[in-house]
């Protein structure tokens, strides 16, 4: 038999018991269709993070701050020579020991860095647009490499000298702007007030609107340009040292350096007596946490089917039974072992084929309603956010994962069927 | 002399072990030459269809050897005993053996399909069999829905599909009215007459076997004359 009367014959045997066939691809459209759905969660949240953490920064940039002594052997003792800084993300009103402009240095010379910028901190008391109300606005610099989920516009350029700033979409009507795209091109004003108590304004041209992430939903991106400017306005009346102090710095090493080369600039950060973390290792335990998650509920729809593999064996063997003579025929008519085989198995593949594909087919369809549902619902509030969502590749594992698992199902009935005597079979009455 | 299509040399066939043992053939010996019609004739249970099965090269003889073309069909290795019962063999089983649910048509082109042949080769092969036996026109029906006259018809066509030079018939008229039996006997016939294939009929009714060239009477597993005796 050729291969393709045998694949023919195959499919066209599993249409002959209807009722039997149903029941079993029903049983693997049932595992076919969790397994589906969860890695589409999984595939969902994970993409997710991804296109935050693209938003967050860029991945070749290191945030490197003091290493705070451990404190449960007591308080740290104070150093003279040390200014401490408000800490950029520590609770309100905490201190960590800040690095200096000569510290910087230091930093720069290790190996594989390839610079090294203070992350300045900005504080403007408000932002205006032609006049309007006054809003607070917390701001969050924005480095080349990474990139916003634009609503609109484009994103603040970071070699510009031109003062920009991209605004979230949750400014855009209460600035007084009537749509998104109203807001590109348009300045707004920056109310700053330095150490000294005066106040001064600083205007910015707003690039872009970008969509709410998961994190900064609510901030805007300002270039370095803008940063600085607003920096040196709320620092004027500082002294030197402490306007050169600063919480946090970032560092750029080579994007194409290897998993060892940056965690040796790490080690030797530390030995200097320095914390640097990667935007990969800030998000890197949240994805671990969302794969653990989809790893257990996959477990169970494996466990599902391998349920239903059984099914596959149980009505495989009642076909073999049933079908008896028409082997016993086969054989007797030159038909190879190896052949009837094949044809058992292959219509044990293409029952976990219909099952996997209608259950994988399924999910899309129940995931992408479901999406729709929770997108105006539960999920209002992240805009990005597609819960569940399918990537082919893992679509095609899942449907050749279940069609392998058949495959191994239909070994026995099969061998079964190679192994049957032409002429017991032909006795069988 | 020529060599015989098919022989058999001293075959003994015991089926189970120990007390159980049973020796359905004591020592057959047989020569079928190219082209004639023979009967193996013989009460229930002699032995005729294990006989036939052997022939056939569906079982191997416990003791002794078959010869197909005057080669010890014992030594020949499974892919080329399967393509000899493809396509030099056709067969007529006791029963029909017919596949429910399926055509007329994909019953009869079932040798051709194991065989490999192609789609269009194996349909118009399959109707020019269906037409030598006046069945064209059930071709598309199920196998199932004939009559029991036209079933047997259905598996001579099936027999014949892949223009065999052999053809077993184990009792082909047992399920078969006289009247539709006589019709079975006169295309078996006439194929063995007018296109030389070699038929080996089983059958324990003495008409049917009077009509071929030559009966071979089974007893108990051995060879007798006509009137049971030892041959
Ligand atoms: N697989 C088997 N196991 C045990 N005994 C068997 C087996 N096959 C056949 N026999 C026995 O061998 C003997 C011959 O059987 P066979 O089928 O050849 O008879 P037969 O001459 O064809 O009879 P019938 O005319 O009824 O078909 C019988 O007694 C039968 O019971
Ligand atoms: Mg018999």
């Amino acid at each position: 038999m050729s291969g393709l009367d045998l694949i023919r014959s195959a499919i066209s045997n599993t249409f002959r018991s209807k009722t039997r066939t149903t029941l079993t691809v029903l049983a693997i459209f049932i595992g076919a269709f969790t397994l589906a759905l969860t890695s589409g969660v999984g595939t969902g949240i994970n993409r997710y993070i991804d296109t935050t953490v693209s938003s967050i920064g860029a991945n070749d940039v290191m945030t490197v701050t003091k290493t705070v002594e451990d404190t449960a052997s007591g308080p740290a003792k104070y150093e003279p020579d040390t200014t401490n800084v408000e800490s950029a993300t520590g609770r309100p009103g905490s201190t960590v020991e800040a690095i200096t402009a000569a510290e910087l240095d230091d930093i720069r010379a290790v190996p594989g860095v390839e610079s090294v910028d203070p992350v300045l901190t900005a504080r403007p008391n408000y932002v205006e647009y032609d006049g309007g109300t006054q809003y607070q606005a917390a701001i969050g610099g924005f480095v080349s490499g990474m990139s916003l989920d634009l609503a609109a516009g484009s994103e603040p350029s970071s070699d510009s000298d031109t003062l920009e700033v991209a605004l979230p979409v949750s400014y855009v009507e209460p600035l007084g702007f009537s749509s998104d795209s109203d807001a590109v091109g348009k300045t707004v004003t920056f109310g700053v007030t330095d150490q000294t108590g005066a106040s001064s304004t600083i205007e910015a041209t707003v690039t872009g609107v970008a969509e709410a992430g998961l994190l900064g939903s609510s901030s805007l991106t300002a270039n370095d340009a803008l940063t600085t400017a607003l920096y040196d306005a709320q620092s004027v009346g500082l002294s030197s040292s402490s306007k050169d102090s600063y919480a946090s710095v970032s560092l750029r090493f080579d994007p194409a350096s290897s998993d060892e080369q940056v965690s040796a600039i790490k080690s030797d950060l530390k030995e200097l007596g320095y914390d640097a973390t990667t935007v990969e290792d800030q998000i890197g335990s949240f994805k671990t946490i969302i794969d653990a998650i989809v790893l257990v509920l996959n477990g169970f729809a494996v466990i599902a089917l391998i349920a239903a593999g059984f099914g596959i064996v149980n009505t495989l063997l009642m076909s073999v039974q049933e079908r008896t003579r028409e082997i016993g025929l086969m054989k007797a008519m030159g038909m190879g072992a190896g052949r009837v085989f094949g044809l058992f198995s292959l219509e044990a593949v293409f029952i976990g084929f219909l099952g996997s594909a209608i259950g994988a087919l399924g999910a899309i369809l129940a995931g992408t309603a479901l999406n729709g549902v929770l997108a105006n619902g539960l999920l209002s509030a992240l805009p990005g956010l597609t819960l569940i969502a399918f990537d082919p590749t893992s679509i095609a594992v899942i449907i050749l994962v279940v069609m392998g698992i058949a495959f191994l199902a239909g070994t026995i009935p099969a061998l079964r069927a190679a192994r049957q005597d032409p002429i017991e079979s032909l006795r069988y009455e | 002399m020529p060599v015989p299509v098919l022989a058999a040399r001293d075959v003994k066939k015991s089926y189970g072990r120990g007390a159980a043992r049973f020796d359905a053939l004591k020592g057959v010996s047989l020569d079928i030459e190219e082209g004639e019609s023979i009967s193996i004739v013989g009460k229930s249970g002699s032995g005729k269809s294990t006989l036939m099965h052997l022939l056939a090269l569906l079982d191997k003889p416990s003791t002794g050897a078959v010869e197909l073309s005057g080669r010890d069909a014992g030594a020949l290795g499974g892919r080329i005993l399967n393509r000899t019962r493809n396509q030099t063999f056709g067969f007529v089983f006791q029963q029909f053996f017919l596949t429910p649910n399926t055509s007329v048509l994909d019953n009869v082109t079932l040798p051709l399909r194991i065989a490999g042949v192609g789609g269009s080769e194996r349909r118009r092969r399959g109707m020019e069999a269906l037409e030598r036996l006046e069945l064209a026109d059930k071709a598309k029906n199920k196998a199932t829905d004939l009559s029991g006259g036209q079933k047997q018809r259905v598996v001579i066509a099936r027999a014949l599909v892949n223009e065999p030079r052999v053809i077993f018939a184990d009792e082909p008229t047992g399920n078969l009215d006289t009247a539709t039996g006589a019709v079975v006997e006169e295309i078996l016939f006439d194929l063995n007459r007018r296109t030389g294939i070699t038929l080996i009929v089983v059958t324990h009714d003495e008409d049917l076997a009077a009509k071929t060239d030559r009966s071979v009477f089974i007893r108990d597993g051995l060879v007798v004359d006509r009137n049971g005796a030892s041959a």
